[in-house]
């Protein structure tokens, strides 16, 4: 067989049939072309949805999660229902000591979410109210901080020493600043009290609530500036991969209300909101409309493969007389089949070929325009190479599959029985 | 070089078999010319089908160059038809897409004979019938009886023991038939054997031995002298 395959003789018998009707050809040609085409472009374009919502995630622990404080709704213990409950610092120390799988956590506060009232930032005649938070370093494991070249965020020392140093966003900078100067080292007023600008923040999509002018200042300043004592708004965390993330998130509740002394049972005491699950989510959205993108491209492809083999047994019936002629001259059953097999498989793959060839160009293209989009989540979508060499396997194998009905056909008639047909 | 004994055909005609050969003795002898005479219906195509492999008897022997035919699957039947047959038709039956020369090669592609050789030997069978120039012609571009030359070209190019034609001048007109009737018996001369049917008395008289069969049997077989196409009609 394999002699046969890669015998020239072969293969300019197999041109030179595929040559005699060309308009046979290309459009058998295009039926497993479309199919494979639809089959990369749908795999490509899902696998760029899928990459988008990575890139969306990117800036967040894929793994965290956010969980405050609200009022108990079931009394307990002596206390009243509707007690306003409030985490505290030590809360900190309280769940890592008792959750493992938590990898980190991030106490925050905060000054313009929820509802308070932002914080009166002032420069130089130019003045605004903005969202001030007090963080620890650690905050940028569980939502990274892109910051400007040149500037860093908030460091262990700055806590330690309550330092007041600040970082800005884009917005800010633009705001408070004249273009072009450098913000890093000045200084601007928050709440009348001055802080040295050490870094300019880029702005973060898929963090949330945050934005481009947020001011992020040290915990332990923040504290101070607004006396805030040890009370922390939210605690930010990130589970380690492996764990499941719900699971974490109730162990998380759980513990709070036995520290907080709340029902067990109180639903409404802690509020939390879990990234995790909602990229999981996600995820499981994207991996279906890859399952959804394979079937219909497999399914695509078997439609084009079945109309090769659909055309090849016209064409058998179109050279019948040709193919008694080669029998009387000496050409074997097993021959006649293999040609046909051969051609079947030959104009598969070519088809197959360019159709990957079209649909790399409509991805590439598709590429291009959504390079710069931020609002589409929609990132280099890609096809990877497995699917692509699976697929031509595939087509190879129902190439050679559904070229057997017309070859078993082709030498079903007798030889005399094709030369007898005029 | 062939000898049928007791050989037996018929075909199912609906409810009814339609009995085609009825018991036919027959010998060839090597570098023999015999035509096959007979009105249509007697079964003298059935006889050649049979003798070139494409139809199998229902009983009989048949054995050819010594080799007892018997069994035969299609496999060994292309095989056997490859070394041992040439075929003239009277349609020709020519690839259209394929030129004179690659017409002339494909019973040497299935020999599985080299490229190199094969395109030599077509080009000297394609000369030897006088089609040398019309190597790379395809079949639309050829008269009747070009087409049927480069037949012959292509049942000679295997060089088999016996050349057998089916009313292989039934749709050329007289002189072309004459013409390529020399050709033949040009080829006879240099030993190949020929059996060739026809209903023509004139070709018929062009070779050598005449068996003439009627409702499946053989009613005549004679030996006949020669009338050379050449020299003797003009």
């Amino acid at each position: 067989m394999f002699k046969t395959l890669f015998d020239k003789d072969t293969w300019q018998e197999i041109f030179g049939s595929i040559q005699k009707n060309k308009l046979r050809t290309v459009v058998t040609v295009i039926g497993v072309l479309w199919g494979i085409f639809i089959y990369i472009a749908l795999s490509g374009a899902s696998k760029g949805l899928d990459n988008g919502f990575e890139r969306e995630f990117e800036e967040v622990a894929i793994n965290s999660l956010f969980v405050w404080a609200q009022r108990t709704s079931i009394p307990y213990d002596g206390f009243r229902t509707g007690r306003r409950l409030q985490l505290k610092l030590d809360d900190n120390m309280y769940l890592s000591q008792r959750i493992p799988q938590l990898q980190y956590i991030a106490p925050r506060i905060a000054r313009g979410v929820f509802g308070s009232d932002g914080a009166n930032v002032k420069r130089s005649g130019k003045s605004g109210s903005y969202t001030v938070y007090g963080d620890f370093p650690i905050l940028v494991k569980i939502a990274s901080k892109d910051i400007f070249e040149g500037g860093r965020f908030i460091n262990q020392a700055d806590i330690d020493e309550e330092r007041k140093v600040c970082v800005i966003g884009e917005r800010t900078q633009t705001e408070l600043f004249e273009a072009k100067e450098n913000p890093i080292g000045k200084h601007v007023q928050i709440d009348n009290l001055f802080f040295k600008v050490i870094g300019v923040h880029k702005y973060t999509p898929g963090g949330g609530f945050e934005s481009d002018s947020d001011i992020f200042i040290p915990f332990s300043t923040f504290k101070k500036l607004y006396n805030t004592g040890d009370n922390v708004d939210w605690f930010a965390l990130a589970a380690y991969d492996d764990a499941d993330v719900v699971a974490v998130e109730e162990d998380i509740k759980a513990a709070l209300k036995v520290k907080h002394r709340v029902h067990p049972d109180d639903e409404r005491a802690f509020g939390s909101f879990n990234l995790g699950e909602v990229f999981n989510r996600v995820k499981g959205f994207s991996s279906g409309m890859n399952i959804l993108s394979l079937i219909v491209g497999i399914a695509t492809i078997l439609a084009g493969v079945i109309g090769i083999g659909n055309i090849l047994l016209i064409s058998v019936r179109e050279r019948t007389k040709e193919l008694g002629i080669r029998r009387a001259l000496g050409a074997t059953p097993g021959e006649v089949k293999m040609q046909i097999i051969i051609e079947s498989v030959f104009l598969t793959l070519i088809a197959g070929i360019l159709g990957i060839i079209l649909g790399a160009i409509v991805l590439a293209i598709i590429n291009v325009m959504t390079a710069d989009t931020t609002s589409l989540p929609y990132t280099n979508p890609t096809v990877p190479i497995t699917f692509v060499l699976g697929a031509l396997a595939l087509m190879v194998g129902l190439g050679t599959l559904i070229g057997l009905i017309p070859a078993q056909r082709a030498v079903s008639i007798k030889p005399i029985d094709a030369l007898r047909e005029e | 070089m062939i000898e049928i004994k007791d050989l037996h055909k018929s075909y199912a005609m609906g409810q009814n078999a339609l009995h085609v050969l009825k018991g036919i003795n027959f010998t060839v002898q090597e570098g023999e010319m015999v035509a096959i005479m007979g009105s249509s219906g007697s079964g003298k195509s059935t006889l050649l089908n049979i003798l070139g492999m494409l139809d199998v008897a229902d009983s009989g022997s048949y054995t050819l160059d010594n080799n007892p035919i018997k069994n035969l699957d299609e496999t060994k039947a292309a095989i056997y038809r490859n070394k041992f047959l040439g075929f003239v038709f009277q349609s020709f039956n020519l690839i259209s897409y394929k030129t004179a020369l690659e017409n002339v090669i494909l019973p040497l592609y299935y020999q599985k004979v080299g490229r190199k050789e094969r395109q030599e030997r077509a080009q000297k069978y394609l000369e030897h019938v006088g089609l040398g120039p019309w190597a790379s012609h395809h079949p639309n571009e050829l008269s009747g009886g070009q087409k049927q030359r480069v037949a012959i070209a292509r049942a000679l190019v295997s060089e088999p023991k016996v050349i057998l034609a089916d009313e292989p001048t039934g749709a050329l007109d007289t002189n072309t038939s004459y013409e390529l009737m020399e050709l033949l018996q040009a080829i006879n001369d240099q030993g190949i054997t020929l059996l060739i049917v026809t209903h023509e008395e004139d070709i018929a008289r062009m070779c050598k031995r005449i068996v003439h069969l009627r409702d499946g049997v053989i009613v005549e077989d004679k030996k006949v002298r020669q009338v050379k196409a050449k020299r003797d009609v003009e």
